[in-house]
């Protein structure tokens, strides 16, 4: 049997990759929007529906970003909604271990967990900064060396809390009177959590929600081989993904787990078209909507920290430097550039090679992996990714909410199935058992 | 007050009902307490009485006691999440703690609430007590009983501000100048309390009610400023809560005759003593004759109805009480608004970032 392909759906919630100003683009805050997502993704027999996490609205200059996408629930709560309206679609949530404490994530997960039967996941997030802080009571401040350090005492604490409960604790002996035996007490005790006492939730459906990972640092992927379950990756291309999946499936011996028990699962937008060509135009079309004027000059002001508004997005980059001592000109972004001057000079070099305008080059270097064609080319294109080790899955990222997945689960995932390379139908009722059944 | 008055009717959806035992002789399957059918199934007879809301209590903490009582809960605004897209009327009142939990979150949690109960969601706002509390989440100390309250009451005062950071109408979809929202319509709260600050605005748009329903226990000396008060002691509450709605809590022990309620409480209390609070014991007929009386002599609301055994208790109260109630027209028929604050008469939400 072919590798098979693991399919998460993203709720394309704020930012410029949601296109707002389509005519088919409905709410990104009713619930029924995100009904309409869940439900698609499961009758597509899709693994999970992840939903990110936002703490702050973005500001740029001082102000809040008002081009783009702006505006979320919040994440538990969302997927706790959604166990009503689904039966088998796993439910992943961002939640940030910088401004929550262990004792209230493992109780959101593990409630998550009960209440959708099994189908709970966590991407384990850290925020080193004071700026999303100022919405804290704490501050939540974190020095950028200690992220790891906190997110990984974290998850271990939260998995103490999981296992603290024996599997069979709520006896419900009714003639004898014994409502639950076997609640064991906790204690953990170190740098960054001194906490005891006793959870309140029993143990789970899954024993232990699935654990998520996004980071791609050299920290970021030894904490996921040493304890994630899934990591998602910006690595979409085939060379670069081939390069990435090696390298932390190497790491993953050293804490005694197989290859198959961390899934490799990067970030993919698509377009389908009724022919190739008219795929690629509809690809450049809707890149040339979520790139607007404005939001190249903005991106350009990011590494710029420079007010750069006088600059014509159709026009050459800027001839004057980055200001590298500059305070940040946008917020609740994550940032990428270390060496604004390097970065200047890189994009400065890809401008001239290709002829790109501003806002040319910022489609040009803010592209993710896309899979462009027909339904059947696409279908091709992802297993081949998958067999050839780039990848184990993708979290698909639409471009319009809510309907964006509709035509991939119309189109797209039949073709995967007819190529054996994608499930007919859900075999368990976990999402542990939908990641890792054989 | 006449005899017209219409009484609000809330309902405590907790563990197997208010009794310690309760799920000793309840037909509920233990291990349901820790499934979101217990719970729909329960709101669902409530939605079907019309009745205003259902309240799940949480803390923070395992509840006292041993084995012999239900021990460990599910996040309770989660769990009325989980069934607030598959009811329609009920208003929803999760309990949240207001002292560890940041008010941010909760502010987001609740307003989310809102949107996936399509604006029927509250919050029943508790600040916690124990040290078993402070424990889970270390390095802190118990506040005092008055700091922990004044705390809940800055916490009620903050997201109701963070609802209302964003107007409505906020989302403008303005192509021509390519504005997405109209930050014109957004606000920093810059909340600075005794306890805590937050900058805001919320990254939640203002939900459907614009304020979900915020309610407090009657016991809090910071307990103004709330839209619904559950209150233990009747005696001159209406004096200290003048203007909220207010709602005694009643613990219910129904049967078809006296002797058989009577018979029914003292076969709970073989096994544990009742819970302390006010209680009625009787028929469903009896209890519909007394809660106009009690509302009335005590310029009350409503009740916070809490049935000592589910899905027993409730079961009879809506099937014979709320009947008995409405044809001496002192309950409505149906619902006659879709908002938990219709259900209450409570008004438009008005904000208080909006230009009037």
């Amino acid at each position: 049997m072919p590798k098979q392909v693991k399919l998460a759906a993203h709720f394309p919630g704020v930012n410029n990759t949601t296109v707002w100003s389509d005519p088919h683009s409905g709410s990104q805050i009713d619930f029924s929007s995100f009904e309409h997502l869940a439900r698609t993704a499961e009758r597509g027999k899709f693994d999970f529906l992840f939903l990110a996490e936002g703490l702050r609205l973005r500001e740029h200059a001082g102000k809040i970003l008002d081009s783009d996408v702006v505006g979320r629930p919040n994440t538990t709560t969302v997927l706790a909604a959604l166990s009503a309206v689904t039966t088998r679609l796993g439910l992943a949530g961002t939640l940030s271990s910088t401004f929550n404490e262990p004792y209230e994530v493992a109780r959101q997960v593990a409630s998550i967990d009960h209440l959708s039967g099994g189908r709970a996941a966590w991407n384990v997030v850290t925020s080193p900064d004071a700026w999303t802080g100022r919405n804290f009571r704490r501050g939540g401040f974190l020095k950028r060396e200690d992220r790891y350090r906190r997110a990984e005492e974290f998850l271990a604490t939260v998995r103490e809390l999981w296992d603290s409960w024996a599997p069979d604790a709520v006896v419900g002996d009714k003639e004898n009177g014994v409502f639950a035996r076997g609640i064991e007490r906790f204690v953990h005790s170190g740098p960054q959590f001194d906490i005891r006492g006793e959870f309140t939730v029993p143990r789970t459906p899954q024993g232990q929600p699935i654990v998520i990972q996004a980071g791609d640092s050299d920290e970021g992927r030894e904490f996921a081989a040493k304890t994630a379950d899934v990591i998602f990756s910006r690595h979409g291309s085939l060379e670069s993904g081939k390069e990435f999946f090696a390298d932390v499936k190497r790491r993953l011996p050293a804490y005694g787990r197989e290859p198959g028990e961390l899934l490799i699962m990067p970030a993919a937008t698509f377009v389908l078209g009724d022919t190739e060509e008219d795929a690629h135009e509809q690809a450049r079309e809707i890149r040339y909507q979520q790139v607007r004027p404005a939001t190249a000059i903005q991106f350009l002001e990011q590494v710029w920290s420079r007010d750069l508004s006088a600059y014509d997005a159709d026009g050459p980059l800027p001839e004057i430097d980055p200001d590298p001592d500059a305070e940040p000109l946008t917020w609740g972004r994550v940032r990428h550039e270390k060496d604004p001057l390097a970065v200047a000079a890189k994009w400065r070099a890809i401008a001239e090679e290709k002829k790109l305008s501003i806002r040319e080059l910022v489609i040009e270097v803010t592209a993710r992996q896309q899979f462009v064609g027909t339904a059947r080319q696409v279908a091709e294109s992802i297993d081949e990714y998958v067999q050839s080790d780039a990848a184990d899955g993708f979290v698909l990222v639409p471009h319009l909410t809510p309907g964006g997945l509709d035509a991939f689960v119309d189109d797209v995932v039949p073709r995967l199935q007819e190529r054996g390379v994608f499930r007919t139908d859900y075999t368990g009722d976990t999402l542990r058992e939908h990641l890792f059944s054989r | 007050m006449g005899s017209a008055q219409q009484l609000h009717l809330g309902v405590a959806l907790d563990g197997a009902g208010q009794h310690p035992a309760a799920w000793r002789v309840s037909d509920v399957r233990p291990s349901a307490l820790f499934t979101a059918a217990h719970y729909l199934a329960h709101a669902k007879l409530a939605e079907a009485a019309s009745l205003d809301f259902v309240t799940l209590d949480d803390t923070l903490a395992l509840q006292p006691g041993g084995e012999e009582v239900v021990r460990g809960r599910l996040d309770a605004l989660l769990t009325f999440a989980a069934i607030a897209p598959v009811t329609s009327g009920i208003g929803l009142v999760p309990t949240v703690t207001t002292t560890h939990t940041e008010p941010f979150h909760i502010s987001t949690a609740v307003a989310s609430l809102d949107f996936a109960s399509r604006g029927r969601a509250g919050v029943l706002a508790v600040p916690s007590r124990t040290e078993a509390e402070v424990a889970h989440f270390g390095r802190r100390t118990l506040p005092s009983e008055v700091d922990a309250e004044a705390e809940n009451a800055e916490v009620v005062d903050v997201i109701a501000r963070l609802w209302d950071s964003w107007e409505d109408g906020a989302i403008i979809r303005d192509e021509p100048t390519g504005r997405f929202i109209d930050r014109e319509k957004l606000h920093y709260v810059d909340f600075e309390g005794r306890f805590f600050s937050i900058k805001g605005p919320s990254i939640t748009p203002r939900p459907p009610q614009g304020h979900p329903v915020v309610a407090v226990y009657g016991d809090s000396p910071y307990a103004h400023g709330a839209d619904v008060v559950l209150v233990d002691e009747i005696r001159g509450a209406r004096e200290r809560f003048p203007d909220a709605k207010l709602l005694a809590g009643l613990s219910i022990v129904l049967a078809e005759t006296e002797q058989a309620a009577i018979e029914r409480r003292r076969a709970l209390e073989a096994y544990a003593p009742f819970p302390p609070g006010p209680s009625f014991t009787g028929t469903p007929a009896d209890l519909a004759t007394e809660l106009p009386r009690l509302a009335e002599s005590n310029s009350l609301d409503g009740f916070h109805i809490r049935p000592a055994v589910l899905p027993d208790d409730l079961a009879l109260f809506t099937a014979e009480t709320v009947p008995a109630l409405q044809a001496a027209g002192a309950f409505r028929q149906t619902y006659t608004g879709a908002t938990l604050r219709d259900h209450l008469g409570l008004g438009v939400a008005v904000n208080q970032y909006a230009e009037a």
